[in-house]
Formats: C-alpha cells, sequence, structure tokens
C-alpha cells in the first residue's frame, strides 16, 4: 500500500446542541487506497464526511489535504481541490435528464481549469461517464429524465457526478444500501478500477460483506468516537467493536 | 400515456410526434415542413407582437400594449429566477423602482439624454439590486422572497420619510419617449430578445447549473458549485430587465415616484405566470399579455377588479395548472387518436 498521507482529520470534534456527533476523531487517508467506515446508526459517519467535505464547520480540530489546511473552506472549494462525495440520501438534479446532471460537475472551475477551459462536447463527455458506469446508451437511459431513474441508476448518478470532477478522493456515503446483490455486483468492478486508476476512496457502508471485498483498512466509530481502526477481518473480531456495532446480530453478517 | 375513459373497450393513445426525439429540445429535422413545425409557433409570436400596437384602436391602447410590453419583461424574469435557478423573486416593484429613480435622478439632475439614462439605469440598477440582494444568496428558501418584497416597502418609506428624490410628489417633466411608436416599437423587440436570449441560456451549460441549483443545490456545491456567484449572476439578468422596465416606465410617463415600488410590479408578474404556464418562459409573457389589457377593460369595475383576479387565477389553479403554454405545447408536439382494445 501506498504510504504518502492525502488527507488527514486531526482531532476533529462537533457537537449539535448537547448532541455529540464527532468527538476527537483523527484519521488518515492514504493516496490510492480504499478506507471503509462503519459504525451503527447515527454514530457519526455522515457528520464526519459533511467534516471533511466543508458542509459542516468543526467546533474544533483540523482537516488537512496534502498537508494543507482545508477546514472552515466553502463546499464547492473543497470538491474543486479534488474531494468529492456522493450524497446517502441522493440528491440528482430531477428536472434533468441523466447526461445533463453530469453537466453542472463537467462545468466546475476544476474540470474547464484541467481541460484548458474549452472541454468540447460537455454532452458527449458526460454520455461517455455515464456508458461507462452503466446507464445503457442504447435503452437511451442516460436520455431519461433523473427523476423517472429507478434507485440503482441514481446510486450510480451519484457516483457519476464524483467521476465527472475528476477527483483524487471520492467519499461514497451508502451507496450499496438499497441496491440488490446483482446491482452492487456492476459497481464493485467500478469502484476498483477507480482504484487502479490512482482515486482514492473512502466508503461508509453497511453492508459489510461487500465492502470487506473492497476495503484494505476500515475504521469503526461509535457514538461519534473512533473505536477501531485496521485491517478488516482483524477489526471485526474485536470484541468492543462487535458489542457495538454488531450486537447480537453477528450472525446475519455472517451468512 | 394512456387514458381510459367510458366502459367502452376503446381507449385514447397519445403519441410525441415523430419530429420529436425522445427527450427535451432535441428535434430531428429533415426537410422544410420539419422546419415550418417549429418556426410556425416562434414566428407566430413574434409577428403577432410586432403587429400588435398597429392593431390598436387609439393612443390608450397603444399605450396599454407599452405597459404590457413591461409587465411581460417583468414577468419573464420572475419565470426565469423561480422556475430555473429556484429563487422565488417578489422584487418587480423594486427592480422597477431601482431602475425608475436611477434614470430619474440622471435625467432630471445631471440632464442626461433618455438614450443614455435607459441603459446607464438598466446596468446601475442591476448591479446595485444584486448587491443588495446579495445576502441572501448563501440562504435557501423563503428568504430571498421576503427580502425582495421588504425592499420596496422599506424604500417608499424611506423617500416619504427622507423627503429625498422629490418626495411623495415624485420627480415630474422628465424626458418622455418621442413619440408612442417609439414606445411600443422599443418595449416590443426588447421583450422578444429577452424571451429568445433567455430560452437559449437555460438550455446552455451554464443556465443547466443554474437549473441544477434550482433542483439541489448542495449537490452543486458538492460538484464544486459556487452558488452565490451562479445566484448573483442570474438575479444580475433578472434584476437587469427589471430595471431597464424601471427606466423605460419613467420616460413613457415623464415622472418617477414612489408608485414604482408598487407592488402591484411583484405581484402580476406571479399571476401572468400562473396563467401562461410556469417554466415555460414564453408563457408568462403570453399571460401577461392576457392578463394586463383584461384589467384595463374592467377598470369600470374599480376595486372589484380583484375579485375577478382572484377568481381567474383560482379557476387556473384549478382547472389548468399547468398554465395555457404548457398545455398548448403538450397538444402541438403530441397527437391523440382513439384506438380499440
Amino acid at each position: 500500500m501506498a504510504e504518502e498521507v492525502l488527507l488527514q482529520v486531526k482531532n476533529a470534534t462537533k457537537s449539535f446542541g448537547g448532541v455529540k456527533a464527532v468527538v476527537d476523531v483523527s484519521l488518515s487517508l492514504f493516496k490510492g487506497e480504499i478506507l471503509g467506515m462503519i459504525g451503527p446508526n447515527g454514530s457519526g459517519k455522515t457528520t464526519l464526511v459533511n467534516l471533511i467535505t466543508g458542509f459542516v464547520k468543526p467546533d474544533s480540530g483540523e482537516v488537512l489535504f496534502k498537508d494543507k489546511r482545508i477546514t472552515g473552506l466553502q463546499p464547492h472549494k473543497i470538491a474543486n481541490l479534488g474531494i468529492t462525495r456522493t450524497f446517502q440520501i441522493m440528491r440528482p438534479y430531477h428536472s434533468l435528464s441523466a447526461f445533463k446532471n453530469l453537466i453542472v460537475p463537467l462545468y466546475s472551475p476544476r474540470v474547464r481549469r484541467s481541460t484548458g477551459g474549452r472541454l468540447g462536447d460537455r454532452d458527449a463527455v458526460a454520455i461517455d461517464i455515464l456508458e461507462e458506469i452503466g446507464f445503457e446508451r442504447d435503452a437511451y437511459v442516460p436520455y431519461k429524465i433523473a427523476s423517472s431513474l429507478p434507485l440503482g441508476y441514481l446510486k450510480r448518478l451519484e457516483l457519476a457526478r464524483c467521476i465527472a470532477m475528476r477527483p483524487e478522493i471520492i467519499i461514497c456515503d451508502e451507496i450499496f444500501s438499497g441496491l440488490s446483490m446483482a446491482e452492487i455486483a456492476t459497481m464493485v468492478p467500478l469502484l476498483e478500477k477507480l482504484q487502479m486508476q490512482g482515486t482514492t476512496i473512502m466508503m461508509i457502508e453497511h453492508r459489510l460483506r461487500e465492502l470487506f471485498r473492497l476495503v484494505n483498512r476500515v475504521i469503526v466509530l461509535n457514538f461519534g468516537e473512533k473505536l477501531a481502526e485496521g485491517i478488516p477481518e482483524e477489526v471485526i473480531e474485536k470484541p468492543d467493536v462487535r458489542e457495538a456495532y454488531l450486537g447480537t446480530e453477528v450472525d446475519n453478517v455472517r451468512d | 400515456m394512456l387514458t381510459q375513459v367510458g366502459p367502452r373497450e376503446r381507449r385514447k393513445e397519445r403519441l410525441d410526434r415523430g419530429l420529436k426525439v425522445r427527450t427535451e429540445g432535441i428535434y430531428a429535422l429533415s426537410s422544410g415542413k420539419e422546419a415550418l413545425y417549429l418556426l410556425a409557433p416562434r414566428l407566430t409570436l413574434i409577428l403577432g407582437l410586432l403587429i400588435l400596437p398597429l392593431l390598436m384602436p387609439n393612443l390608450y391602447w397603444q399605450r396599454v400594449i407599452c405597459i404590457t410590453g413591461v409587465f411581460g419583461l417583468l414577468s419573464l424574469a420572475f419565470d426565469f429566477l423561480a422556475n430555473y435557478v429556484g429563487l422565488i423573486c417578489l422584487g418587480g416593484a423594486l427592480f422597477m423602482g431601482v431602475g425608475g429613480y436611477i434614470t430619474g435622478i440622471l435625467n432630471s439632475l445631471f440632464g442626461m439624454p433618455l438614450v443614455a439614462t435607459i441603459p446607464a439605469a438598466t446596468v446601475v440598477g442591476a448591479v446595485f439590486s444584486t448587491v443588495l440582494l446579495s445576502p441572501c444568496f448563501p440562504l435557501r428558501g423563503i428568504y430571498f422572497a421576503i427580502v425582495t418584497l421588504m425592499y420596496p416597502l422599506a424604500a417608499s418609506r424611506i423617500i416619504e420619510a427622507l423627503d429625498i428624490f422629490g418626495g411623495t410628489e415624485g420627480m415630474a417633466d422628465l424626458d418622455t419617449l418621442p413619440n408612442i411608436w417609439f414606445a411600443s416599437y422599443s418595449i416590443i423587440p426588447v421583450l422578444l430578445v429577452s424571451l429568445f436570449a433567455l430560452r437559449r441560456l437555460v438550455t446552455e451549460d451554464i443556465g443547466l447549473v443554474l437549473r441544477g441549483l434550482k433542483d439541489n443545490d448542495q449537490a452543486a456545491k458538492a460538484s464544486g458549485i459556487s452558488i452565490t456567484r451562479y445566484k448573483a449572476y442570474s438575479t444580475f439578468i433578472a434584476s437587469a430587465i427589471g430595471c431597464f422596465t424601471g427606466a423605460y416606465l419613467v420616460h413613457l410617463y415623464g415622472w418617477a415616484g414612489i408608485s414604482l415600488f408598487a407592488l402591484d410590479f411583484s405581484i402580476l408578474p406571479i399571476a401572468a405566470s400562473v396563467i401562461g404556464g410556469m417554466g415555460t418562459l414564453v408563457g408568462p409573457v403570453l399571460g401577461a399579455f392576457i392578463l394586463i389589457p383584461l384589467t384595463e377593460l374592467l377598470r369600470e369595475l374599480g376595486t372589484l377588479r380583484i375579485v375577478f383576479y382572484s377568481l381567474l387565477l383560482a379557476g387556473f389553479i384549478v382547472f389548468n395548472p399547468e398554465g395555457l403554454m404548457t398545455y398548448a405545447q403538450r397538444k402541438y408536439h403530441q397527437f391523440e387518436h382513439w384506438v380499440e382494445v
């Protein structure tokens, strides 16, 4: 595994009123790896993503990207640095057709800069990205209005919107949830391919079996605190992780 | 889309005309006839609006057309902001007032001719209005609407209380447009150009970014789009249109006063948009061309007009909530026929 630290969270803390969503969490994301983040509902996973991507400002602590402090930057500035995310609750531009959804990231300063201002035909680029991610061009799926797309396509559209940014880091917030095994099976190679191309990925996921097939390392959060970190197989054997996260449902995970 | 009708084993089938290709705004043209199919509605609109002033019986109605053009532009700006950027703007009165007072001041205090004051008021007023509204750009929801409503109310009170810019009397004896033909044939081309320019804009890439903002500003942020910047751009466009109408109206009357901040300028565009069809851009313009002349016809009824207005609006919301233009476009691009099941 590459050892270069791409993203670092240092002692991040965030409370909403009396609720401590994230407490003193530190983590490092190495270049080129896939990092998994697991934890029970309400353990602060999404808040941590929001802290990294600037949607929420931390009460204390800092986020470093390539050793530069990005804490407190606006979300769009962070996105333009190359950190993109998907949303747990999908946020398509529902009145636009699927490929027009990608015009928005393709219009971002980051992409325009990297293509020297001119991208040529953004529509063609958008359709290529969608086709790669499994939108069948022949069945006219890329041309359908986003509000008419089924869940599986919307999840992929979330990911496609990230890919269109040509990011260095993609943070996937429960991108498998609600998908069938078959749909997940089409997405796993996609993520592996992204990793091969050098993109660093961080995944929040409840589907542990699929997650553990992909990730190099995993971080466990519980009540906003980091409970464990390490190789998936080792982490999951730790008694406190089992107790906190899996509870009595160990059998279900093993099935 | 299928509609089941009656107990008989027949149904109404609705099909897209072959010309229309699967997604919005893409057509496959292969003959002059097909080109005419797309051009005909546009030509009808352009020629219709250009001929309209010639058909008016007297000066009074020619002025009505000019004022209708003003409301057409305001409705266009409202529809653009509301349905393509997601900013519900009640700022018609604000833009009107800002544009009107700037042109009034330039004309009366600095003696600038109207060929200079109208463009100046358009640009300076748009910048000024955009700056005034900029605190709301990072916010979502109703704040923009409230603030746009608040400024004109505040402005008229301030002018009244401080007795500046002519106070309640307003600024009289300003330059007027040379004649009624000049008046009508300046507003209608501006209206047409703005309409077609905005229609073009919202299908361009930057327009898609604006529509993305409307659908989901969080996702736009995550895609590296500064929502503040793009809201500022679009507010600038809409307020430029609004300030132009303000400046135009001032020179039409030769007078600038507090009534420029009247809420009519904010509310009527909404009514016109509902009647004409939200989100079609051309619909609100046509809505204005129905509503404003109708208002003039009903002038004798006095304040009862409001009752009539409310009934008309309620009727449209209940029986044809999509608006005239959306309905007409659907009928034009699709045909229906009965099929045996």
